[in-house]
């Protein structure tokens, strides 16, 4: 159901996420698209409802009574749109039910299951394990693991065209020994993508015929030089509304209502931010820090990356968040003392009961210290999987990379040229104070140079992702003027300045008035131009200090405020907190201080 | 806005408890609907696939994948024991062959001219489904399990891990909040289900071990115990295949915390009825919490009149004069009732501004809590 694109006065969108179904109404006003009104309501995919569209409806009948304007006719939405009555389009993502869950598999770990792994990623999927001919696990170790998994789809790739058959046939005979079962609609046959060496086609679909639904696309690693994801991840965008989404319940009847097949939320979110990118010709890393789980989202000169923290978040997994970073790295950031004891504790019934909310300050600042910890490992995993293909021909061969110890390939994700910083999720966009949220990601993700920051003001990335696939206009008007909420620009230096020396010199120029002064090594400051003004700023780094244009060189570039302002970091990079624990407090301290980051 | 608190969890003195007992894969129910079950019953059976067991031979060989049935002396189907030869080279000598022999004993299942490699699937894997509660069968999925009913006491706990048991419900204290040493934990409480109304020690832990009782059930217990005893920290709530013995479930949360009032007294007034308990809890969308189920009636006898099932109840979010629990510090595991539910938005002390609710505790003082952080007691 919808008009015209161009011809879209009205637009409801919906996410149904694990635990919420959130509504935005979008409306064409003389200034152009804006996002009007919100409402949400529990999902209901689970038992005792088990039909996803009850939710979606309870959210459109919150909505017209926020709105005045009349969405549903029944249980029908109304269409077109004519004066308070009605909209010309809906559309919806979701990840209800868990999301997307997959298992790839590729000849080698490092070239073509990684590929296939970026793949299943960037389609928005969460990757429940990837599996190669060279991953050291025995043949009955990966039957049995393929066994218990219970993915919703599977991505079989390997090989270059012409390549190695042998590898990518071993995993189809695996994969057909385990007779593995959808996770969803235990009738039905495992949907298998096989994205593989072409000449291995036919046997592949000989050993597959019986045990799995099998879908053959293009290789995803034609030449060891090219990654060719598109089509994988096309299909797997269609198997997922196809067979995932036909299985959950209530999906088929949301399938009707929309204008646009619905996206995985996280397919859409990447989708976004790699429009943001390419419209504005910049850099963009974008996360999403969830309930249970971490997505990481980042476009370097064009390539764009996703990768999912399955595993870390602020409530259902936020016990994981202490297990994997350690209570030395969450107390490190925390101003004051914490017994272990009653901290793991804390954490355990935030794990158990997490829809809680902080009531003390002190409580608040403990679990921004974890938020920092659970962002800052999603985006080291993030590193890890953004590589690039460069130089394989030189340095690797197939031989080469079944070799234990493989060298991995450097990260493509580099600091210093990132343009733009995006946080999403409810530790992030409902910080009692912006700055909270500003001193959490620059802590968490260590920017370097000149870096605009922003949040999601109301989650609505997914909606406007989605949006994106039939009105580009609307969804980046929308964006632009109603999704982000600037909190300003980082200003850091690359490397460290010696301890007790001059960090950088700053002057902003501005209207008529120049700010101006000195940021020494391991201070925080805080300089508040407002947003929307553009001002020039000068930076004359100390000795041998690295502000992006090399040792002791000046910069000059054109940076916007924000609600919070220019944030002067000269604690350098990496950062690195003293061990000396009243050192410590106090430094963490002034640096909240600095940017008034909480009430005293 | 969804509703913002935590709908709490169940405390019923009488309901109906319906269990699902469903095989993992198709199989063979053993008892008829209508027919009384103890919890040991078993009452569904199936046989999964076994697992698979591979063997290069073409590498063991030296020969050419495409060339592998030649040499082959098993074909696909065909049953081996641990140890037979499969395949062999051929020479006019046997002294001189190289022989491969099965890894396992099962089915040859795949024989690849392509990989070279052949499957051996193992011999299929019993499965047995208990009832888990006494009870009677009011269904029957064909192949799949059955349904077991029982008019029972219900007592859902926060956390827990560890599996299904059963035993007779037995208590080590007199009231909520006693101090519970390992020496009240008896030789005659093997096979039990123990009650102890506060916090779950590691000491307590270690004596039930020693003694072999069934499950503990305790108000609180403290998350460096908790990972002492498994000897992992949990880092996602998603237990119930912990191969510890006794389960433990948990019924307030981590820390120094008492069993709520309601909850123990529900449980002492069952004190000598058999039960059954299950750890396993998932907190995620779809929860699971884990559960003390005490069956009421006599096998097979439903009192139908007494009927009442706390999960049909609609929910109807917070009331002025409900019994609730707070969640989070500051206070966390006092219970109160509600005396006022403010309108407007209110701001706290980290600066947010939320929905909160005035809670007149046991102490007689009044506190505000955000509404996220008290979860109601339901009971009936």
């Amino acid at each position: 159901m919808s008009r015209s694109s161009t011809g879209h006065q009205v637009i409801v969108a919906t996410d149904c996420g694990s635990t919420t179904t959130k509504a935005i109404l979008i409306e064409r006003t003389p200034q152009g698209y804006r996002q009007t009104f919100r409402a949400e309501a529990p999902t209901t995919v689970e038992a005792p409802f088990e039909d996803v569209t009850r939710g979606v409806l309870n959210a459109f009948s919150e909505l017209e009574e926020i709105s005045g304007r009349r969405i549903l006719d029944g249980e029908r939405i109304i269409t077109p749109a004519s004066g308070p009555v009605g909209v010309d389009l809906y559309v919806s993502t979701s990840s209800a039910g868990g999301g997307l869950q997959m298992m790839v598999a590729g000849a080698v770990l490092t070239m073509t299951a990684e590929s296939a792994a970026r793949a299943a990623l960037g389609a928005g999927a969460i990757v429940m394990d990837v599996m190669a001919s060279n991953d050291g696990r025995p043949a009955h170790e990966k039957i049995e693991r393929i066994r218990k998994l219970r993915p919703d789809i599977v991505l079989l790739s390997g090989g270059t065209d012409g390549g190695t058959v042998t590898h990518v046939v071993e995993l189809a005979e695996y994969l057909a020994a385990a007779r593995p079962a959808p996770r969803l609609g235990g009738s039905f046959k495992l949907p298998v993508i096989f994205a593989g060496n072409k000449d291995a086609r036919e046997a592949v679909k000989e050993i597959l015929a019986e045990t799995a639904d099998l879908h053959v696309t293009e290789n995803i690693r034609p030449v060891l030089e090219r990654e060719n994801l598109g089509p994988a991840r096309s299909e797997i965008q269609k198997l997922f509304l196809e067979h995932v989404m036909a299985q959950a319940p209530g999906y088929r009847t949301l399938v009707s209502m929309t204008g646009a097949p619905i996206m995985p939320t996280p397919a859409a979110v990447g989708a976004l931010i790699q429009s943001v990118a390419a419209r504005q010709r910049i850099n963009v890393v974008g996360v999403d820090i969830g309930g249970a789980t971490t997505d990481v989202f980042s476009v370097f000169d064009g390539t764009f990356n996703r990768t999912v923290s399955a595993n870390l978040g602020m409530s259902y997994s936020i016990s994981n968040v202490l297990a994997e970073a350690g209570i030395e790295n969450i107390r490190r950031w925390v101003p004051f003392e914490v017994q272990e004891g009653a901290l793991r504790d804390a954490i355990k019934n935030k794990m158990i009961r997490p829809t809680t909310i902080p009531q003390r300050l002190e409580d608040l600042k403990i679990e921004q210290a974890l938020a920092r910890e659970a962002l800052r490992r999603a985006f080291e995993q993030h590193k890890l999987l953004a590589t690039g293909l460069k130089g394989i021909q030189k340095k690797r061969t197939i031989s080469s990379s079944f070799a234990p110890g493989a060298a991995p390939q450097e990260t493509i994700i580099d600091m210093a040229a990132l343009d733009l910083l995006i946080g999403s999720g409810g530790v992030l966009s409902h910080a009692p104070r912006r700055s909270q949220a500003m001193m959490i990601l620059i802590d968490a993700f260590e920017p370097e140079g000149i870096t605009r920051l922003a949040v999601d003001s109301i989650f609505m990335m997914p909606h406007l992702g989605v949006l994106a696939q039939v009105n580009e206009t609307a969804a980046q008007e929308v964006f632009a003027r109603d999704c982000l909420v600037e909190l300003g620009t980082c200003v850091s230096p690359l490397n460290r300045a010696k301890p007790g020396s001059k960090a950088f010199d700053y002057s902003i120029a501005a209207a008529g008035t120049t700010l101006e002064g000195t940021v020494m090594a391991g201070e925080l400051r805080l300089e508040r131009v407002p947003p929307d003004q553009e001002v020039v700023l000068d930076v004359r780094p100390g000795r041998g200090v690295d502000m992006g244009e090399g040792s002791g060189r000046p910069v000059r570039a054109r940076v916007r405020g924000g609600l919070v302002g220019i944030v002067l970091d000269g604690r350098g990079r990496p950062l690195a907190l003293p061990s000396e624990e009243a050192e410590r407090k106090s430094l963490v301290t002034a640096w909240s201080t600095a940017l008034d980051a909480y009430p005293l | 806005m969804a509703h913002a608190y935590t709908a709490g969890l169940k405390v019923s003195r009488r309901t109906t408890v319906r269990k699902e007992r469903i095989l993992p894969v198709s199989g063979e129910v053993l008892v008829a609907k209508g027919s009384s079950v103890r919890a040991e019953t078993v009452v569904a059976r199936a046989h999964i696939a076994g697992s698979v067991s591979s063997v290069n031979v073409v590498a063991q060989l030296g020969i050419s994948p495409g060339s592998i049935r030649e040499y082959m002396m098993k074909r696909e189907g065909d049953p081996v024991e641990q140890g037979e030869v499969i395949a062999a080279t051929k020479s006019r000598f046997k002294w001189f062959r190289t022989l491969v022999r099965s890894p396992a004993t099962g089915t040859v299942e795949t024989v690849s001219t392509i990989t070279g490699q052949v499957l051996i699937r193992h011999p299929p894997r019993p499965v047995e489904i208990p009832a888990y509660l006494d009870g009677t069968v009011v269904e029957v999925r064909e192949a799949q399990g059955v349904v077991v009913e029982a008019e029972a006491a219900y007592v859902q706990g926060i956390f827990g891990v560890g599996g299904e048991a059963t035993g007779t419900l037995r208590l080590a204290c007199d009231r909520p909040g006693e101090s519970v040493g390992p020496e009240a934990l008896t030789a005659d409480m093997a096979g039990a289900v123990v009650v102890v109304g506060e916090r779950i020690t590691s000491a307590l832990f270690s004596r039930s071990r020693q003694i072999g009782i069934a499950a503990l059930i305790g108000g609180g217990i403290h998350d460096s115990d908790l990972r002492g005893l498994l000897g992992y920290d949990i880092g996602v709530a998603i237990t119930g295949q912990e191969a510890i013995t006794p389960t433990l479930i948990m019924t307030e949360g981590f820390g120094e915390i008492a069993m709520a009032r309601t909850t123990f007294e529900v449980l002492r007034s069952h004190a000598g009825r058999r039960a059954s308990v299950n750890g396993a809890t998932q907190i995620r969308a779809g929860v699971v919490r884990p559960e003390v189920i005490v069956p009421l009636g006599e096998v097979g006898h439903r009192d139908d009149a007494a009927e009442s099932r706390a999960d049909r109840r609609p929910s109807t979010g917070l009331e002025v004069g409900m019994q609730v629990r707070i969640i989070r510090e500051p206070g966390f595991g006092r219970i109160g009732t509600v005396v006022s539910l403010p309108a407007g938005l209110v701001r706290i002390e980290t600066e947010a501004e939320v929905r909160v609710v005035e809670v007149r505790c046991e102490d007689g003082g009044v506190v505000v809590v955000p509404r996220a952080n008290v979860e109601v007691i339901e009971q009936d």
